[in-house]
């Protein structure tokens, strides 16, 4: 595989994006960004679906395409499955040499969504992952169906008001917890599982170059803040992002055949959470005096997992 | 509209033949509405071979008027960023997080913004490490010339 050099931004910065602008994501948008970094560390072919979402309809208007690479979209929930019988082609014509150029470097990626792939696509994902395939599945994990208008998902963090899901006098929001979707596919026995995010530029190139490199299929959750949903001002996406690693709502972290589990960013101050709700007007809610409670169940969850995977990775189990 | 000689002359071939056309064949000027568009269809990104497109830069590549590229999204801006050669660092901050592809960095040296897919969202400006910033949003209508001569000076950190 032809890896980009990550040594330091200056030599990343030379690779030719592949991901063209004037597709529709709002401004500020998360998503492209993760899109960008995958295609910018791999000078392989490059062979893309994607699941039914913001990504999709935003990249993808007729007569426009924003992709340089192969690409293809079929359902909401099949980005895993159109992935699996791309790859399962590959190898069957690679068999019978049929392929014009057999010894190109190919790597197969997906993306969805979290509403694709915690909720609609979970089955098909689910299969394509026992089934071996060897691809890299990207979850852009915004916590709510943003295409459509901010529905609740099962990715919605627990107070969170979404249009389904809304705070008011009777609620403080979403009421039940995040699916853990790592650990479900570190479950699968995937060589590669990892949960990353676009602020920390090279932990995340490193974590797309590992999963790519990897033989079979490898799972990735990354964070993708939404400035529509989650309400904040565009520019502060990165913000988002850095003050939910460092509150560790979202820990970066690998876990390698479903066991070895590495914690790849510690951040020096972790801030209370607090910090990271007050960013954004999704928790706005929870800051009225008889909602504080939510916040204290929300951090104490928080450092529960916070142990649980410095336990886990002490014990290489 | 409606679809063209050619147009209907590609209804009922087959995949690989509708592959190895695609729709350009039907010229921009003549293009299909959208759902008239039939099922396997592939819109090219480039003309010609596009063997070894990682390796080209923008401007060496022979991109399709299906290619966004072509596009624009410069009436979505109220604000933009200008950039400011004599403070900038190369870092590549900005490069690495800009969502739109809108910075222009070459040999690893940052050489200003592509406002024609720049969005003006300004994480670009926030991103910025330099003191003073070497990106600043600006109201669309400044001239380039007028914000660069009212660029602040080097502020002082606060003592605690």
């Amino acid at each position: 595989m032809a890896i980009t050099s990550l040594k330091n931004l200056k030599e990343f910065s030379t690779n030719n994006d592949r991901f063209e602008g004037a597709h529709l994501l709002c401004p500020g948008c998360a998503h492209s960004m993760i899109v960008r970094e995958l295609m910018n560390c791999s000078d392989d072919n490059l062979v893309i679906s994607t699941n039914t979402g913001c990504l999709e309809v935003s990249t993808a208007v007729y007569p426009y395409t924003s992709w340089d690479t192969s690409w293809i979209h079929i359902g909401f929930e099949n980005a895993a499955t159109a992935i699996a019988g791309a790859e399962a082609m590959y190898k069957a014509r690679k068999k019978k040499g049929t392929l014009k150029d057999p010894d190109a470097p190919v790597k197969f990626v997906a993306f969805g969504g979290d509403g694709s792939t915690y909720d609609i696509g979970f089955q098909w994902l689910s299969g394509a992952i026992e089934r071996g395939h060897d691809f890299t599945y990207i979850c852009l994990d915004n916590e709510n169906y943003a295409n459509t208008g901010g529905q609740r998902s099962s990715s919605t963090p627990v107070g969170a008001t979404t249009t389904t899901a809304q705070a008011g006098s009777h609620s403080y929001g979403k009421k039940e917890k995040k699916k853990d979707i790592v650990a479900i596919m570190a479950a699968h026995g995937a060589p590669y599982v990892a949960q990353l995010a676009p602020n920390k530029w090279k932990i995340m190139a490193q974590g797309f170059q590992k999963a790519l490199e990897t033989k079979g299929p490898c799972f990735i959750n990354t964070v993708s803040a939404c400035t529509t949903e989650w309400r904040f001002d565009p520019k502060d996406t990165i913000h988002v992002t850095d003050l939910a690693t460092d509150s560790l709502m979202f820990p970066i972290y690998e876990i390698i055949d479903g066991h070895e589990l590495n914690i790849l960013y510690r951040p020096k101050n972790v801030i209370p959470v607090e910090e990271y709700l007050a960013a954004q007007g999704r928790y706005k809610h929870l800051f009225k005096p008889e909602n504080k409670h939510v916040i204290e169940a929300i951090q104490k969850e928080v450092d529960q997992k916070w142990e649980m995977l410095q336990r886990r990775e002490e014990a290489r189990i | 509209m409606k679809l063209s000689k050619e147009g209907e002359k590609m209804q009922g071939q087959d995949l690989c033949a509708a592959e190895n056309r695609g729709v350009r064949e039907l010229g921009a000027e003549k293009l299909v509405g959208w759902d008239e568009v039939q099922q396997g269809v592939v819109i090219n990104s480039f003309e010609g071979d596009a063997t070894d497109i990682v390796h080209k830069k923008a401007e060496e590549r022979v991109y399709s008027d299906f290619n966004s590229y072509t596009a624009t999204v410069a009436s979505w801006r109220v604000q933009k960023p200008v950039f400011n050669m004599d403070v900038c660092i190369d870092c590549q901050n900005c490069w690495v997080w800009c969502p739109d592809s809108s910075i222009i960095s070459r040999d690893k040296q940052m050489l200003g913004i592509d406002y024609d897919h720049c969005k003006g969202c300004g994480v670009c400006v926030e991103v910025c490490p330099t003191n003073p910033k070497s990106l600043l949003m600006f109201a669309e209508y400044t001239e380039l010339e007028t914000a660069l001569s009212g660029w602040p000076e080097k502020t002082k950190k606060e003592e605690k």
